[in-house]
């Protein structure tokens, strides 16, 4: 049975990737949101550490990225192994695992964009808001938040592609069980490994500069009806 | 009553600053990079001072976060939220007084449209109805002027002078413009390099010789409560009643009986031992000389008493000598009816 080109297992692991990737997005965005806010507007001792810490996914090989994931979350892993005893959750070879990888990874983009965003909005407005008696909350919520929804439409889109073309760190720590942690990239590699599987492969291609795509789209057609409004 | 002092390094800029002033209008006067805008910010609590106090009314301030001094603040650049509309921006801190302050402000019309379809002096009046909604306990004014023509100043201007008279809250307000200072404040704080150079009422400071070079000799010179006596429509003058007399002055300048400030420029006075004959100037008042100070160079500053008014006279040393003027001496001093404005 195929649709698309695509048999059940490829379906399988489309709907992987997009799970993945949408958990990954939507977890580390509020705090990349938070990361970008503080290294944008705030000064501190250490700011250049937490910088440093946030980029450190972008320039590190995937897989030593995996590797320490593996070391830190694997399931006799520092966090892991104490995450597995008080709770029974693990990590480890989960498609949970995948979407770890994936926000990990994709987080020093989504902050280098909102910080952008947070970046271009004139502090001056939130000094205004303060001194009609608004509580910094009440500031981030009412003025910098709508004024930065660009730069976060933006850094979730670059963070969503990332995140659905994870590979590296993704097979280091959780491998590529089908079903489970195969997702598209994966799939791609381990069928490219098989003789004969080009139309196969050809098709997953096609679903993921069509993912891609559809993303781009949307968030332009978002990012237009914030101008409009 | 604000009672204020801040002790401030700033960069380049070593602020030392120490005033109270009453209720009604404080301008803060002075060149560009005195520090005015540096007194703001400090009082509204958006810098912390290194050392210093801030009591409005007998409360203690100084403690409090800019979110709970409850001090108004119009910035220079209007500072609008521009995602939100006038109405929207209007009320974001309260709504005290919506509709008094819509309709004092002119703003009914802009109510649904965004911060970039107004123009500066627009934008402007909604800043100040956006502080004025959060019930301010004092407002303050940064330049509000500074970004307009003289077309949107003349616009706004008279929604100023409203808010003088009919908002009860005292104002501090900042400006490096005298004839605008001289229109609206009440009191004066001059300020240079991060110090306080004299502060008092306004009519006071203007009028006191050894103060014109901060003010600046184009603009130093006297305010004088004036009410409108009558207006002549054929000859199209305002006659305006001085303590000292009666004074003309050209065009329609209100209704009879509407109390209006002339500001006399201290160069436009003219001095005489005896009341002149055959001259074109209209308005001549008997005055006392008060103090003769040199200016230096050629110049003379001769403080005069007017009734209860006080007038400032800048004359040549040369003239002075010639006519052998001499403190508490009776004199006339004339003034061209074209010198006295708003």
């Amino acid at each position: 049975m195929t649709a698309f080109g695509l048999d059940p297992a490829a379906w399988t692991a489309v709907a992987l990737s997009l799970r993945v990737a949408c958990v990954a997005t939507l977890c580390a965005l509020p705090l990349a949101i938070w990361v970008a806010h503080v290294l944008a507007r705030r000064a501190f001792v250490g700011k250049q550490i937490l910088n440093g810490v946030v980029h450190l996914p972008l320039v590190l090989p995937p897989v030593v990225t995996g590797y320490l994931l593996l070391v830190v979350f694997g399931g006799n892993g520092v966090v892991g192994g104490w995450l597995r005893e008080m709770t029974g959750f693990t990590f480890a070879f989960r498609w949970t695992g995948a979407a770890l990888a994936a926000a990990i990874m994709a987080f020093p983009l989504m902050v280098r964009a909102i910080r952008l965003g947070i970046e271009a909005v004139d502090p001056g407005l939130e000094e205004a808001a303060a001194t009609l008696g608004a509580s910094r909350l009440r500031i981030f919520c009412t003025i910098t938040l709508p004024l930065i929804a660009p730069g976060i439409l933006a850094g979730g889109v670059l963070g969503f592609a990332k995140a659905l073309g994870e590979f590296g760190a993704t097979i280091t720590f959780v491998a590529a069980i089908p079903g489970e942690t195969q997702t598209i990239p994966s799939a791609i590699y381990a069928l490219l490994q098989v003789p004969g599987q080009e139309p196969a492969v050809a098709a997953l291609v096609v679903v993921s500069v069509v993912l891609a795509m559809g993303a781009l789209i949307a968030s332009e057609w978002l990012a237009r009806r914030i101008h409009a409004r | 009553m604000i009672d204020l002092a801040i002790s401030h390094r700033l960069g380049a800029l070593d602020l030392d600053v120490a005033f109270s002033s009453p209720a009604g209008i404080t301008a803060i006067f002075g060149p560009s990079g005195a520090g005015k805008t540096s007194v703001l910010r400090a009082i509204a609590g958006l810098s912390r001072p290194q050392k210093g106090h801030l009591t409005v009314d007998g409360e203690d301030l100084t403690n409090l976060s800019t979110q709970d001094r409850r001090i108004g603040y119009v910035f220079q650049d209007a500072r609008l939220f521009p995602h939100m509309t006038v109405q929207q921006n209007l009320t974001y801190g309260g709504r005290h007084d919506h509709d008094r302050i819509v309709e004092m402000l002119g703003l009914g019309d802009l109510l649904m449209r965004r911060p970039a379809k107004l123009s500066g002096g627009e934008a402007q009046r909604v800043a100040i109805g956006r502080a004025l909604m959060s019930k301010p306990r004092l407002l303050l004014l940064d330049e509000p002027l500074a970004s307009l023509d003289a077309q949107r100043k003349a616009d706004v201007l008279p929604y100023l002078e409203r808010l003088r008279d009919d908002a009860d809250i005292p104002i501090i307000y900042v400006s490096h413009d005298m004839a605008e200072v001289a229109r609206l404040a009440t009191s004066l704080v001059l300020i240079r390099a991060g110090r306080v150079v004299a502060a008092g009422p306004l009519t006071t400071l203007l009028s006191d010789p050894s103060l014109i070079a901060e003010i600046g000799a184009d603009v130093a010179g006297s305010v004088l409560p004036v009410r409108i006596e009558s207006f002549d429509d054929a000859d199209q003058m305002t006659t305006l009643h001085a303590d000292a007399g009666l004074l003309m002055v050209p065009g329609q300048w209100g209704e009879v009986g509407q109390e209006l400030r002339l500001r006399v420029p201290a160069r436009d006075v003219i001095l005489s031992r005896h009341i002149p004959q055959d001259i074109s100037a209209l308005n001549i008042l008997p005055v006392t000389i008060d103090s003769i100070s040199a200016a230096g160079g050629a110049y003379v500053d001769i403080a005069l008493c007017a009734g209860r008014d006080r007038l400032l006279a800048r004359i040549t040393a040369r003239s002075a000598h010639a006519l052998d003027l001499a403190v508490d001496q009776a004199i006339y001093a004339i003034i061209k009816a074209t010198a006295v404005g708003g």
